[in-house]
């Protein structure tokens, strides 16, 4: 009996019809794919990209050249040189980021005690030349002032969690 | 001006170059487009898009292909047999094109209505094995060489199944000429009374033009590319097109088999209206999209299981519908009239 089921199963092709039902569902179920350059997946608050340097809204400076990022960068990708401003207070003369050293560990960004230095939500920033990956203090506070946005919002969303 | 097509030899050569174009024309985009729905098939089933950026909803990307293919460029590999190795893609194409000679699209509209019709496609559905051979040997390459032989025993395992299903058609119909063999379904298509010799043939002819789950002449994980490793741009790019008309030309020949070529289903009023090579068409992708549906579902049979399934079952079953149909029309004196 359990031969002439067998036979009779595989002569009448039930399991390959059955496949073919599946997949044919399929077909006709919504896609995964999202559009990307013009539709992006969401993105959650903690995402690690690109680095900011912020600003306060007075638009002075946060980073306070304290070092605590260059020091605990597990890639040594931070440098700082600093001196004293005009006004007496501390300020970077010079903040680089090395992005083909960074490993994206946001080390940077718990290290530092003003909330200055912060990984972003970008991550489209490939460049065409490695040079251009060698982040300055220009480059990064201009990061700062095109995300300010989203950064704040994202560092909201996380405080509670920290 | 009719006269002259008509009444002269070099009207004749003009008038059968001009149907030969008209015909290879439509063919050739078709398989461009096939390559576009099989992608657009197996993104929808695998819950991907699919090619959707160049031109609307993707359409102008075989042209993109084919625009690439051109601009690559060919490498012949130093171990070849160069004449061979050029030589064996052109014969892939070639008979991939020239059984389409016999295929009526609709009554009469074949560019060579020969009465052996069904016997030249067969042949050259067979010759079509020796553009794969070639290649296989001329590529002086273990991969290719062993693609070649895995193809070569599939194939004629297969062309054995397939012939009987063939004959078992060509008793219902009395005649080898394919115009003839759709005029005899007008009452009921061939594949409702065979329809497990349907079964066998359609299958059969997967593993004729090296589709998946038969592809293991092609065989990915194994031996790369098969038979066609070696090939690039042009080259390689025949081969594919050849793939892909076999692959249209034993729909076309499934289709004047069994779903009854260019005439309408009941032959009654509305389906009546869509003239006869729209409804060749339509069950021509029909029978394309089950080929498609069938390489997005099923993985790749083992090599002995498709020995098997050639010899082991196909043969048998359609040997035996072969005695049963001839017993049946005996038996019940339905034995078509030879005409001539």
């Amino acid at each position: 009996m359990a031969f002439l089921d067998r036979t009779a199963r595989s002569l009448l092709l039930g399991e390959l019809v059955a496949g073919l039902g599946l997949t044919l569902r399929y077909f006709f179920r919504p896609k995964a794919t999202i559009n990307y350059p013009y539709e992006k997946g969401p993105i959650s608050p903690r995402f690690k990209g690109e680095h900011a340097l912020r600003r306060y809204p007075s638009g002075e400076e946060r980073c306070i050249a304290c070092k605590l990022c260059e020091a605990i960068c597990p890639a040594q990708a931070i440098t700082i040189e600093a001196e004293p401003r005009a006004d007496g207070s501390r300020r970077t003369t010079r903040y680089d980021i090395d992005m083909t050293k960074c490993i994206y560990c946001d080390l940077c960004e718990e290290a530092c005690p003003v909330d200055a230095i912060v990984q972003g939500p970008n991550f489209e920033f490939a460049t065409e030349t490695r040079e251009e990956l060698m982040y300055d203090k220009a480059k990064l506070l201009s990061n700062g002032d095109r995300w300010e946005t989203e950064i704040a919002r994202r560092l909201e969303l996380d405080a509670p969690y920290r | 001006m009719a006269d002259f097509f008509l009444h002269t030899i070099a009207g004749q050569i003009i008038l059968t170059f001009l149907e030969a174009l008209a015909l290879i024309v439509p063919l050739l985009i078709a398989v461009a487009y096939l390559t576009y729905a099989e992608r657009k098939v197996l993104a929808a089933v695998q819950l991907r898009k699919g090619p959707n950026v160049v031109g609307p909803f993707g359409l102008l990307q075989p042209f993109a292909d084919a625009l690439k293919m051109i601009f690559k460029e060919t490498i012949i590999p130093a171990g070849a047999n160069r004449l061979l190795f050029i030589l064996a893609p052109m014969i892939t194409f070639g008979l991939a094109i020239l059984a389409w000679a016999v295929i009526p699209v609709n009554d009469g509209w074949a560019i060579a209505d020969i009465n052996v019709g069904i016997l030249y496609l067969f042949a050259i559905s067979s010759l079509g094995v020796y553009g794969i051979i070639i290649a296989g040997w001329a590529s002086n390459s273990k991969y290719a060489f062993l693609g070649a032989l895995r193809s070569a025993a599939q194939m004629v395992s297969y062309e054995v199944s397939m012939g009987f299903v063939m004959v078992s058609v060509l008793l219902c119909v009395g005649s080898l000429n394919l115009n003839d063999i759709v005029l005899a379904q007008r009452h009921v298509w061939f594949f409702i009374p065979l329809f497990p010799m349907f079964i066998v043939f359609f299958i059969s002819t997967l593993a004729e033009t090296n589709r998946s789950p038969f592809d293991l002449p092609e065989g990915e994980s194994e031996i790369v590319a098969g038979f066609f490793v070696e090939y690039s741009a042009m080259a390689f790019a025949l081969f594919y097109l050849g793939e892909y008309a076999n692959m249209i030309l034993m729909s076309a020949l499934t289709t004047i088999l069994f779903l009854g070529g260019w005439l309408a289903p009941f032959g009654v009023q509305p389906f009546t209206w869509l003239p006869g090579p729209i409804w060749f068409i339509l069950k021509l992708c029909f029978c394309l999209i089950i080929f498609l549906w069938i390489r997005a579902t099923f993985p790749r049979y083992r090599y002995d299981q498709l020995m098997r399934l050639g010899w082991k079952v196909f043969l048998p079953a359609s040997l035996g519908w072969l005695v049963l149909t001839a017993g049946v029309l005996l038996a019940t004196g339905w034995v078509p009239h030879v005409s001539s």
